[in-house]
């Protein structure tokens, strides 16, 4: 069952970010368990120039696609240059992060492609039988699918980020590159990204952060989220929100974790002041260290979490930030 | 102008999930209430924002689902869809999102419409696929999950917030969008429009009706092969003391035990 895995390596601004990485890495994993290889498509100039340093993490060969006109994402465009690199490189398998542009892309490829849809999983492996076995959380985590692709059967995958392993690169692993023709007339496609708009402090996103900090209502008013920030930027973290306080006003949307936010899986999950409705519990209790911080002991918040600590917000939240700076300058 | 709003059919987010006895799916015994998936109630406030603002036009609900949908597009027609249609068959309810865009692609190409709009995904399976996989097979553009959206002749600007930042894009209809919270305050359908909405058909369609060859919906690339619910996180330890000792204790933990910091 030896065959061809390819990822899309997201760039933006020159710069391929963990996800990819990871997706890269499962890849090569993949692939040694079959006797199989790593294709990568970079897109655009920016993404062909760097490319290169995808092989310490596991790539084979880099269908580079040196067009400046990819340097923006086009969903249209993107899915059709990533469809011509599965037909050259005849794979079997195409994996991208699940990021707002890989999960973008890749329905439009699978589309595409007459191929099999796999989204956002969070464990990929071949089953006995020589096809992909997935697992995916759904219902925003209030269950687990696992989820199956007869062998033969073309599949594209998204990986959720912050889930599967990164091994440290090897710099010594080296990669072909071969030209990928990409003569897409972007021009003619009737979409395009105008301009990126980034908020006045550039802010981790609580999707892709490894470490997020969350808030709600136990903050008791909307600039007391300071102390939620505080603490997030001493552990480098991003800020996240319950649903209640969002939609208060006390923070944007795109803060929200839960049902009708973003489910996130970090590292590290620090509640403040937030009670664990279902809908919160269901997009972060899939975190791998949660601690909780409530003055309530009987908050549901506490029975997934790892580590808690009952009391006054308004007294530990500095006080842990105090004790983290001190652990990182000492 | 005519708008195409695709309506999925979804448990209450409210549900308590419990496994189905073939240990493969939801159990459809836990669903106390179906409802349009909650972001679905943005695509079809924003078709008719534009229609009532051009003065006029035509939004057309459409749902793939059992015959059970019938309810939840008798709400979009109360709500102020102009008409709806329902491509009925109990398969659609495994049916995955490629065959949904399938389905619903057909439809499109039968009513031509100016634009498609979705929610950013239906809730319980989350994916958000089927959007852009049915722009993809109709050859349109797409915008997904987008937070803002304004038209000027047969131009359109939309924004799409993604990690850390917001895309804004530009491009010419027809065109597809699927709708992230927050795109505008979904309104409730009134006692008029109630009583009004007995009165609007909802056209019912089988997949020979569309040319579909009947077997679409008895296929899957992808097959679900289990089912369950998530394992419950040992209860963890409660950290003791003052707010600084505590503290210090947790840092303590988080960097030797977890090594998270």
């Amino acid at each position: 069952m030896s065959s061809t895995i390819l990822v899309f390596a997201e760039c933006r601004d020159g710069e391929f970010k963990r996800s990819t990485l990871e997706a890269v890495a499962t890849a090569r994993r993949l692939a040694d368990e079959c006797g199989g290889s790593v294709d990568v498509a970079a897109l655009g100039a920016k993404a062909s120039a760097a490319a290169a340093g995808l092989a310490a993490y596991g790539a084979n060969r880099i269908w580079a696609c040196d067009n400046e006109a990819l340097d923006a994402y086009q969903a249209q465009a993107f899915a059709a240059v990533l469809a011509s690199a599965v037909d050259k490189g005849s794979a079997s398998l195409v994996l991208l992060p699940a990021s707002a542009m890989g999960k973008d892309v890749a329905a439009r490829l699978a589309a595409r492609l007459d191929a099999a849809s796999a989204c956002d999983l969070v464990d990929l492996t071949w089953s006995d039988a020589g096809g992909l076995s997935g697992t995916r959380p759904v219902y925003s985590g209030k269950a687990l699918v696992n989820v199956a692709v007869a062998a033969g059967t073309l599949a594209v995958a998204t990986l959720r980020p912050n889930v599967f392993p990164l091994p440290d690169p090897d710099p010594s692993r080296q990669a072909s590159t071969e030209t990928l023709d990409c003569s897409v007339d972007v021009a003619a496609l009737r979409v395009r990204i105008v301009r990126v708009e980034l908020p006045k402090e550039q802010e981790l996103d609580v999707a892709e952060a490894s470490i997020v900090v969350s808030g709600g209502r136990g903050l008791k008013e909307a600039s007391n989220f300071s102390l939620v920030r505080d603490l997030a930027d001493a552990l480098g973290g991003a800020v996240g929100a319950s649903r209640a306080v969002v939609d208060d006003g006390w923070i944007p949307h795109s803060h929200q974790v839960g049902q009708t936010g973003k489910v996130v899986s970090p590292q590290l999950y620090i509640a403040c002041g937030i009670s664990g409705a279902i809908q919160h519990l269901a997009g972060m209790s899939s975190s791998r260290t949660i601690v909780a911080i409530n003055k309530d002991p009987e908050a549901s918040i506490f029975k997934v979490a790892n580590y808690g600590i009952v009391g006054d917000l308004f007294e530990i939240l500095p006080a842990l930030t105090k004790a983290v700076l001190a652990h990182k300058n000492g | 102008m005519k708008l195409l709003v695709c309506i999925k059919h979804v448990p209450d987010t409210e549900t308590k999930v419990a496994v189905h006895a073939d240990g493969k799916r939801l159990d459809p015994q836990a669903v106390s209430k179906w409802v349009a998936s909650p972001y679905d109630e943005y695509a079809l406030e924003q078709a008719l924002l534009f229609r009532d603002d051009a003065g006029e036009g035509e939004v057309v609900a459409v749902c793939a689902g059992p015959q059970a949908c019938q309810s939840t597009l008798r709400t979009a027609l109360a709500t102020g869809a102009d008409r709806a249609t329902l491509i009925q068959d109990e398969r659609f309810e495994s049916a995955e999102s490629l065959t949904r865009a399938k389905v619903l692609a057909a439809v499109a190409k039968r009513e031509q419409p100016d634009m498609v709009l979705l929610g950013k995904y239906g809730v319980g399976t989350d994916e958000g696929t089927t959007g852009p996989m049915l722009a993809e097979l109709l050859d349109w553009p797409h915008v997904a999950a987008i937070s803002s959206l304004t038209l000027e002749g047969t131009g359109f600007t939309a924004a799409r917030g993604v990690e850390g930042a917001v895309e804004i894009h530009a491009g010419t209809l027809p065109a597809l969008f699927t709708c992230e919270k927050g795109l505008n305050s979904p309104r409730l359908p009134s006692l008029r429009g109630i009583m009004q909405s007995k009165k609007k058909p909802i056209e019912t369609l089988t997949l020979g009706d569309l040319g579909l060859d009947d077997g679409l919906l008895d296929e899957a690339k992808l097959d679900w092969d289990g089912f369950e619910l998530p394992a419950e996180r040992e209860s963890g330890r409660l950290i003791e003391g003052d707010p600084e000792s505590a503290s210090t204790e947790l840092v303590r933990l988080l960097h030797q035990n977890e090594k998270v910091l």
